[in-house]
């Protein structure tokens, strides 16, 4: 039995249908990113489970038991939300021990399950500040701290990294994923961003228009997209021959497509190439391993391994 | 150059100069000045109108009814205005905009209009309000409103109201909208919720609404004079008899600048004494 089903979940606001039977389920310990473009129904779902927004119809379980019966505070679910909502006339460690004492525990229990989960995110020495006094990352990872602590039965995380700058949103990737593993909590991480969700899940449920295209390891949704949407969103892809193939699978070669080198962009690790075929334009990537590579406006021959 | 931004300003300080500064040095000068029955204002330089103003327990009384009315109209307004912004916020959008509409509609009717709508309501023993809290069983004889520092709050509270809407309003747009679940989430319920969550956010909404409508409220005149009229007078209505009726312009003067001057001071005190309180929160 699944730690987490969703069964058939269905949710319309008025015409429109955000979530459309969706169904998946998460096993306990895993991580599981919903991915999908702005409106697909990935952060309605985050809030089904969450018990913000009621389903129009379908079933959430936890472990067995109806979780759409249970009253959103006594779900027991950490939340880290888009703009971390954190509470901003209490300390970083007011904020973290909320959730402690909702739930009665003793001041003494509080201030070490406190300072241990600060610590975890690598906040022990900011207990005393305001969030205003914190950077981006530092807030993000207070409001991560203050679903933790609690120990929650799922961590849901919405868009957690978009507001950050590239470099600290990687950093933080690595981070949280570090996290997870350590305490091990089911987690469902909610982002358009295909980076981050292959980067940091278990399984991806890709979604379009509030359904589940593919549900999988992000490696075989990348490797065999089970639909061309899918294809397409996480990572690029050319349709040459008739056949998808990605970028970064096509090389140049002596002899096959021919084609000419329309522009080529340096972008450090890699080059960026559009090249001209009689196929229509190709994108190709090719690693930057130092040696000299076709110019702009050179006639090269273009081989691929299919998907 | 440097002295450019000042020298972009001389028009508005000058017109500020003109119609705010110099009438309200003449005032303070006027108060030093003696008055008499039979000679009129004499332009010399006494404490006697200062004198009698902090002798007298008539002004003390005045000034003390003055600011006890101003401290139960923003109690009032506080405990029913919060509220409203808060459950106006929650609304869906037709309704939101209709009802902020209704409490914000008074603005642009006249004061004098809306007051002279409360002397008809409490009008005596005949009038609506003790004809119905009468016969709903609720007294036995009608109540005093007008004239009585009760109904001079009533009307007060009524005419200021949108002053602490608004105030507490703007704090509530601040409010990030997902604050409320995040709470919710960590497991507090509704009222834990209004207190520990959203009440802390919207304090100084509240206290800088209070600020003005305490302001307003004890240097308010239409609605005193209606309501209260020669019977229950404040330091407002004092000034203007004085200058009007017994034409005692240095007295009034002297009523008029130390209202003035308590009231910038408590204001001053109470705003300082909110920034230091917030400053590191909210910044």
């Amino acid at each position: 039995m699944a730690f987490l089903a969703l069964d058939n979940l269905t949710k319309h606001f008025g015409s429109h249908v955000a979530v459309d039977g969706l169904t998946f389920m998460v096993e306990k310990g895993e991580f599981v990113a919903l991915l999908g473009p702005s409106g697909c129904g990935k952060t309605t779902t985050l809030q089904m489970i969450a018990g913000f927004v009621e389903p129009s119809g379908g079933a959430i379980r936890l472990e067995g038991r109806d979780l759409l019966a249970i009253k959103p505070a006594k779900r027991g679910l950490g939340i880290v939300f888009q703009s971390y909502a954190l509470f901003p006339h209490m300390t970083v460690a007011e904020n973290v021990a909320f959730g402690l004492e909702m739930q009665g525990v003793a001041a003494a229990e509080r201030t070490r399950r406190v300072g241990e989960t600060l610590a975890l995110v690598g906040l022990g020495a900011f207990t005393g500040r305001f969030p205003r006094q914190l950077s981006g990352g530092q807030q993000q990872r207070v409001a991560l701290a203050r679903a933790l602590v609690i120990r929650p039965r799922i961590l849901l995380l919405d868009e957690p990294l978009s507001n950050l700058d590239a470099k600290l949103r990687e950093e933080m990737q690595i981070e949280l994923r570090q996290i997870q593993r350590t305490v091990g909590t089911t987690t469902i991480l909610v982002t358009h961003d295909q980076a981050e969700a292959m980067a940091l899940s278990d399984r991806v449920v890709v979604m379009n228009h509030g359904r589940a295209e593919q549900i999988g390891p992000p490696h075989e949704a990348y490797e065999r997209p089970a639909t061309p949407f899918v294809a397409n969103f996480l990572g690029r892809t050319n349709l040459v021959n008739g056949a998808t193939v990605r970028p970064e699978k096509i090389w140049f070669a002596t002899s096959g497509l021919a084609g000419k080198v329309r522009t080529r962009i340096f972008q450090g690790n890699h080059w960026l190439y559009q090249i001209e075929t009689a196929d229509g334009l190709v994108t190709v990537i090719r690693q930057n391993t130092g040696e000299a590579m076709p110019a702009e406006g050179a006639a090269v021959h273009l081989a691929w391994a299919a998907i | 150059m440097k002295s450019t931004p000042y020298l972009l300003s001389l028009p508005a300080l000058l017109l500020f100069g003109a119609i705010v500064i110099v009438p309200l040095v003449m005032t303070v000068l006027l108060s030093f000045h003696d008055w008499g029955q039979y000679k009129g204002i004499e332009p010399v330089f006494i404490l006697k109108n200062w004198h009698e103003v902090f002798t007298d327990s008539y002004f003390l009384e005045m000034f003390w009814r003055t600011f006890r009315i101003a401290f139960f109209v923003t109690l009032l307004t506080a405990l029913f205005g919060a509220p409203e912004a808060y459950i106006m916020n929650r609304m869906k959008s037709p309704w939101r905009g209709l009802f902020l509409l209704v409490v914000l509609g008074p603005l642009l009717i006249s004061v004098v209009a809306r007051t002279l709508g409360w002397a008809l309501l409490f009008g005596g023993n005949s009038g609506l309000i003790n004809k119905a809290l009468v016969s709903m069983g609720l007294i036995s004889a009608p109540l005093p409103f007008m004239f009585t520092e009760t109904g001079v709050v009533i009307a007060l509270t009524h005419v200021l109201m949108p002053y602490m809407v608004l105030a507490v309003w703007a704090a509530l747009q601040r409010l990030d909208p997902q604050i409320e679940n995040a709470a919710v989430a960590l497991g507090a319920g509704p009222f834990t919720v209004l207190r520990r969550i959203v009440l802390p956010q919207v304090m100084p909404g509240i206290l800088s609404g209070a600020i003005i409508v305490f302001a307003l409220a004890a240097s308010a005149f239409a609605t005193p004079a209606i309501i209260g009229g020669r019977r229950l007078k404040v330091a407002s209505t004092l000034a203007y008899d004085e200058f009007l009726n017994t034409l005692n312009w240095p007295l009034g003067a002297a009523v008029a600048v130390l209202l003035l001057v308590a009231l910038v001071a408590i204001v001053i005190g109470c705003s300082r004494l909110v920034e230091r309180r917030y400053a590191q929160v909210f910044g």
